[in-house]
């Protein structure tokens, strides 16, 4: 439990939550959601939780990033928001 | 300042989890494309997710998976302050097995709309429906 | 509308940042949160259970019955997205794409037109097609059957190191998505179809539940595993840890079926035919 890792993993995650809402091309912003995902399982990798850790590197920047991709193939790629 | 400081630091998971949750609802209320709220709705999760986990940390303490040295048979008494508090572990694992069938159920709702309307914006899809309604009342 | 949804979360943002100033200071073992219930499942669950992995105890025995909803939302889930998207009239509403292979000219049949028949000539492609790659091909090949059995791994040894039954599925459902993305959606289809998809989901509800059960049929309560014990004729403290191994794999069962549904269904959009 370094503290100096844990303020960078924070400031990214903050950082990475950000761009995701903020990117306008949707593919982007699946990908970013999956960094995302990813930087929060090494956050709880460092404070003891590796069950949780597990279950998101599977689940968060595994299947979600795919069901997000292959539902922005179905639907369109590029938002004014 | 050197004591608001050293307060922030000590509790720097928990402003970092609320900065997340008003993130997760600014992408729900604010944004207008679907996906961006979807997005939003997984980051609030995640986020309180995030809370949980912090509550149950422990200083100088480890894993909350118990080691055999002898064996089966003899073990010594195992102190509860050496371990991280499994709990909220528990809990949280349940989370995340809802928040992604939230996700399928979500994502199908927005290709469902996508066919209906073709498009995924919000404004655009109220219109339509709006406009929709007026036409069958005047007919 | 947009401006009162502003100012309601600024101002619960306030309101959660005065709530912060109460909290213990992180990482405190005397929290309120530690002091209560969970000394005793960390001291107890040897004695009890005789698990080393305190989670995968609390979550499959102490906690038995969460677990059992959950996976019966997780279910309830896939089963209500092939509602939503799954096209029932098989109508050929669209056109289709054939490609002949000797010449590499694409045909485009619109619909009513006559498909070419079965041949070795003529292939079908989706709309976004790729040409055939020997590296991914080959690489999915190699990494697939590695990635089942470590995920088999994962659900068995989830008594003594982290993983478990939800864990382990999940991983078994990505290995399928890998081999639909890497090869064909069609061809994953032909080889896992979505009726022993659905059936398997429904097998891994009924193990869990079903266990249940047989514990209230041998004369105790609903999940109470140490009512198996004659079954493996050992001692009720390891029977509760082999009824933690079956209810995990009821679990993972249900998880990677449902985990392969979605996928099916949300890359096709409900027609099964073309994926990503």
């Amino acid at each position: 439990m370094i503290w100096q890792i844990e303020l960078i993993i924070l400031i990214l995650v903050v950082l990475f939550g950000i761009g995701a809402l903020a990117i306008r091309d949707l593919l982007g912003a699946a990908i970013l959601f999956g960094a995302y995902s990813f930087m929060l399982c090494l956050l709880w990798a460092i404070m003891g939780a590796v069950d949780v850790a597990f279950t998101e590197a599977s689940v968060g920047a595994g299947i979600s990033t795919v069901l997000f991709v292959s539902a922005v193939l179905r639907t369109t790629r590029r938002t004014d928001n | 300042m050197d004591d608001v400081l050293t307060f922030i630091i000590y509790r720097l998971n928990y402003f970092v989890y609320i900065i997340l949750m008003l993130l997760g609802m600014y992408g729900i209320f604010i944004k207008n494309n679907y996906m961006k709220k979807i997005i939003g709705l997984n980051i609030l999760q995640t986020a309180i997710i995030l809370f949980f986990i912090s509550i149950g940390a422990k200083k100088d303490a480890t894993i909350p998976i118990l080691e055999l040295h002898n064996g089966h048979g003899a073990h010594e008494a195992v102190q509860a302050v050496h371990y991280i508090n499994p709990l909220p572990h528990v809990l949280m694992l349940t989370a995340i097995v809802v928040a992604v069938a939230t996700l399928g159920v979500a994502l199908a709702m927005a290709i469902k709309i996508y066919k209906d309307f073709g498009t995924i914006e919000e404004d655009k899809v109220l219109f339509q429906m709006t406009v929709d309604l007026d036409n069958k009342i005047i007919k | 509308m947009r401006i009162t949804g502003l100012i309601l979360f600024v101002l619960m943002g306030c309101l959660l940042f005065y709530g912060v100033l109460d909290f213990p200071v992180w990482g405190d073992p005397l929290s309120p949160a530690s002091s209560h219930l969970s000394p005793y499942y960390i001291e107890h669950t040897m004695a009890d259970t005789s698990v080393p992995n305190i989670v995968t105890s609390v979550l499959a025995d102490y906690r038995g019955y969460d677990t059992m909803f959950e996976t019966i939302v997780i279910f309830t889930a896939g089963i209500i997205c092939i509602f939503i998207l799954k096209t029932f009239k098989a109508t050929r509403s669209e056109s289709r794409k054939y490609r002949h292979i000797p010449t590499g000219i694409t045909l485009r049949i619109e619909k009513g037109g006559k498909t070419p028949e079965d041949s070795d000539h003529f292939e079908r492609i989706d709309s976004v097609w790729i040409p055939y790659d020997l590296v991914i091909r080959t690489t999915c090949r190699m990494v697939i059957p590695f990635i089942q059995v470590f995920a088999l791994y994962v659900i068995a040894h989830g008594h003594h190191s982290p993983g478990g039954g939800f864990q382990g599925g999940v991983i078994l459902g990505a290995s399928l998505v890998l081999f639909a993305i890497g090869f064909n959606l069609r061809l994953a289809i032909s080889q896992v179809g979505e009726k022993i998809t659905v059936f398997m989901c429904a097998l891994g509800v009924f193990i869990y539940a079903g266990t249940g059960i047989m514990c209230m049929f041998l004369k105790s309560n609903f999940l109470d595993y140490s009512a198996l014990a004659p079954f493996w004729g050992t001692d009720p403290v390891t029977a509760r840890s082999h009824g933690i191994l079956i209810v995990e794999i009821g679990v993972g069962m249900a998880v990677m079926a449902v985990m392969i549904l979605l996928y099916y269904t949300l890359a096709s959009a409900g027609k099964y035919d073309e994926g990503l």
